[in-house]
Order: C-alpha cells, then structure tokens, then sequence
C-alpha cells in the first residue's frame, strides 16, 4: 500500500465550492468574506492584486465584458433568489393543530415543516421517537402532506419544533385547536 | 446529468460479492488508482448504493459520496474523490473563457481544449507530461481542470478522441457529466 496522503481540499462555506471557482458563483462578495474570516493565507492568495490581473490579461477584452455581464446576471439571480427564500420563510408558518378525535382522545396533525426544509418525513419518525407515540405523514385533502402524531402533544411538539429547529422563529410556530369536525357525517 | 437539484431515492447495502466486482471494474477503469483504492473504500467496509433520479447508480460510503454510474456506463469518480486524487485519472485541460460555460452545466467544446490555455494530451506547451503522453479515444472518462486553477472543475466522457479533436477544433468534446455546484455535488446524504 503506497502511502500516498490523500490531498486535502478546502470547501468554501459559502458556495461549497473549492474557493478557487468561488467567483463563478453567484456570492463572490460573501465567499471572498468568508474566506478571509477562515482561511486568512488562501484569502491573501487568491484574491491579491496580481492574482485579479493576472486573471482578466487571459482574456479578450470582448470575452472580459461578456463575463462580466454574465457573472453580474447570475448574482442578481443568486440575490433575487435567496431573497425570495427567505421571504417565504418568514411568510410561511407551522401550524400544530389539535384535533379532537374522540371526546376525550386527540391526535396533533402539524403543518407547513417542509416550508423550513425539513424532511417531513424524518419529522415525523423523530416526532415519533421523542414522544413515544404513533407519527405519520398523511396527505390532506387540500393537497400536500401533514403529519399526524397520536395523543395531545401540542403544547410538547411546540416546544420540540422551536427548541430543535433554530431556523424556525417562534413566532411562526402556532398552536390552534380544532373542534371536531365528526358531525359531516 | 445532474443540472437540476436532485434527491437521493432509496438507499441499500450493496453485496460484498457485487462490491468486490465494483471494486474490480474500477481499477479496471482507472488503473492508477489502484495505489489509493485501499483508502477510498476499504476491502472491510460496507458500501451503499444510493439510487438517484435517471437510473443514476451512487456508490457512497457512509454519507461520502464515491462513484456514480448511469444504467451501465462506465463507472464516473464523485468530483471529491478527483480533489483528493488529481493524480490518478486522465486529464484535460480548458481555458478560463470556458470554465463560466462548464459550471452552468453546458457540453464541453472543443475549443476551450484546442486554444492556447486548454491542454489535450501530448500538448507541445506541456513538458512534464503533467496531461498524459497518449491520445484518448472517444468514450473514455476525462477529468476536466481549468487554466490557474488547481482543482478539477467536471468528470465527463469524451465524445470525440483527443486526435481528432486536435484535426478539427470544433464541435463537441465531452458530455458533461457532473461539474463543480450541479445537484450532485450539492447531494447531502442524511
């Protein structure tokens, strides 16, 4: 067996990428401060004076514009699209309901995790896990899925969701309680 | 293969028996990577297979991400595993104009190998032999690097030999098949 140390790479934190690509993305600005934040030599490196000419003199000058253009479109896009998730983020909210489901049994379907990015599906085995009860996701009528967790827990899945969950505001988290909706039929 | 952000399908063990003939087509693929096979995956480990959308087959070890293959093409190295060993697979070289088109996913041309800052095997500007003294022919897997930069930025197969490629500079040049940011390289395996 060779003893051939495997090379080791540094990700940026920003982008993922290897921090040499990191102004082909669309973040350049945030990758550039990250970098210098962690990795203070490699900043110094790869974002020197003569680093940046040395890389614009490969070039046309023609070709230099229409990178540029093109890398200015693809961070407004970068921008325009976090943008749009984070406004999602803060509209949306995670609604635990309690649902009564036979006088004094209820069962507590929460709503809207996967606005978060969360797999629900994981959700719903870790809700199941914690709270030693019966969790699943069931699809509900007006599309989408929901989980359903046996037993009044929702003042526990509260807790739970706003205690694990950091990227969640309280205050999006809401506990409502649902009177049966039995007599339909 | 990998433009859109993918996620990962189910997730199984992989028979040792299945494991030992990966492992076997793998130095078969890549015969310099036999020095390093010991530490990508080691005999004793279990390997899975993560089914991915398209009939991707990903090979990984615990959540790091080894090999992909398409139905039964030739088995592709994850761009992490290229990082860690530049050395062991066939390599070309692109120019900067080209890096931008490569890393929104587009087909590799010719050009960007043919002009001054690309690099294609047996290149007169390089002496050390740094991207291989034979041509490739086509469908063979390359690893793609750019002009000043270290790390490989895309794993593909070539449509057309490298001879060819040098006869008439144009064209297409390589199937992209994951690049640096696609959705395979942004996978998070749980």
């Amino acid at each position: 067996m060779a003893e051939s140390v495997p090379k080791q790479i540094t990700y940026c934190g920003v982008c993922s990428l290897p921090p040499e690509y990191c102004e082909f993305g669309g973040t350049v600005k945030k990758c550039e401060d990250w970098l210098k934040e962690h990795h203070p030599s490699l900043h110094g490196k790869l974002y020197s004076q003569e680093a940046i000419e040395q890389n614009l003199s490969t070039l046309s000058l023609e070709a230099q514009k229409r990178a540029e253009k093109d890398s200015q479109k693809k961070a407004a896009k970068a921008a325009a699209s976090e943008a749009r998730a984070q406004e999602q983020r803060d509209n949306s909210k995670v609604l635990i309901k309690r649902i009564e489901r036979n006088k004094r049994k209820y069962v507590t379907a929460v709503q809207g995790l996967e606005a978060f990015g969360l797999d629900i599906k994981k959700v719903a085995k870790d809700f199941g896990k914690k709270f030693a009860t019966g969790s699943s996701v069931t699809k509900i009528p007006g599309g989408g899925e929901e989980i359903t967790v046996q037993g009044d827990l929702s003042d526990d899945i509260y807790d739970y969701v706003v205690e694990t969950y950091k990227d969640i505001p309280e205050d999006n988290v809401e506990c409502i309680e649902d009177k049966k909706k039995k007599a339909a039929g | 293969m990998f433009k859109k952000d993918i996620s990962a399908g189910s997730k199984s063990k992989v028979k040792s028996s299945a494991q030992r003939g990966i492992r076997a087509k793998i130095l078969e693929q890549y015969p310099k990577l036999e020095e390093h096979i010991e530490e990508i995956m080691p005999k004793k480990e279990q390997l899975d297979l993560v089914k991915l959308p398209d009939r991707v087959a990903l090979y990984t070890l615990g959540s790091t991400p080894l090999f992909f293959q398409h139905m039964d093409d030739p088995i592709l190295p994850h761009l992490t595993i290229v990082h860690k060993y530049p050395d062991a697979f066939p390599r070309l070289r692109i120019d900067r104009g080209a890096i931008r088109f490569v890393l929104s996913g587009a087909t590799l041309m010719a050009p960007g190998l043919t002009s001054p800052g690309g690099r294609l095997p047996n290149d007169p500007e390089d002496p050390e032999g740094r991207y291989g003294k034979e041509e490739l022919e086509a469908g063979e897997v390359v690893v793609i690097e750019a002009e000043g930069k270290e790390t490989a930025c895309m794993v593909g197969v070539l449509t057309v030999g490298t001879a060819e490629m040098k006869k008439t500079k144009k064209g297409q040049a390589c199937d992209a098949g994951h690049y640096l940011g696609d959705g395979l390289w942004g996978l998070t395996l749980g």
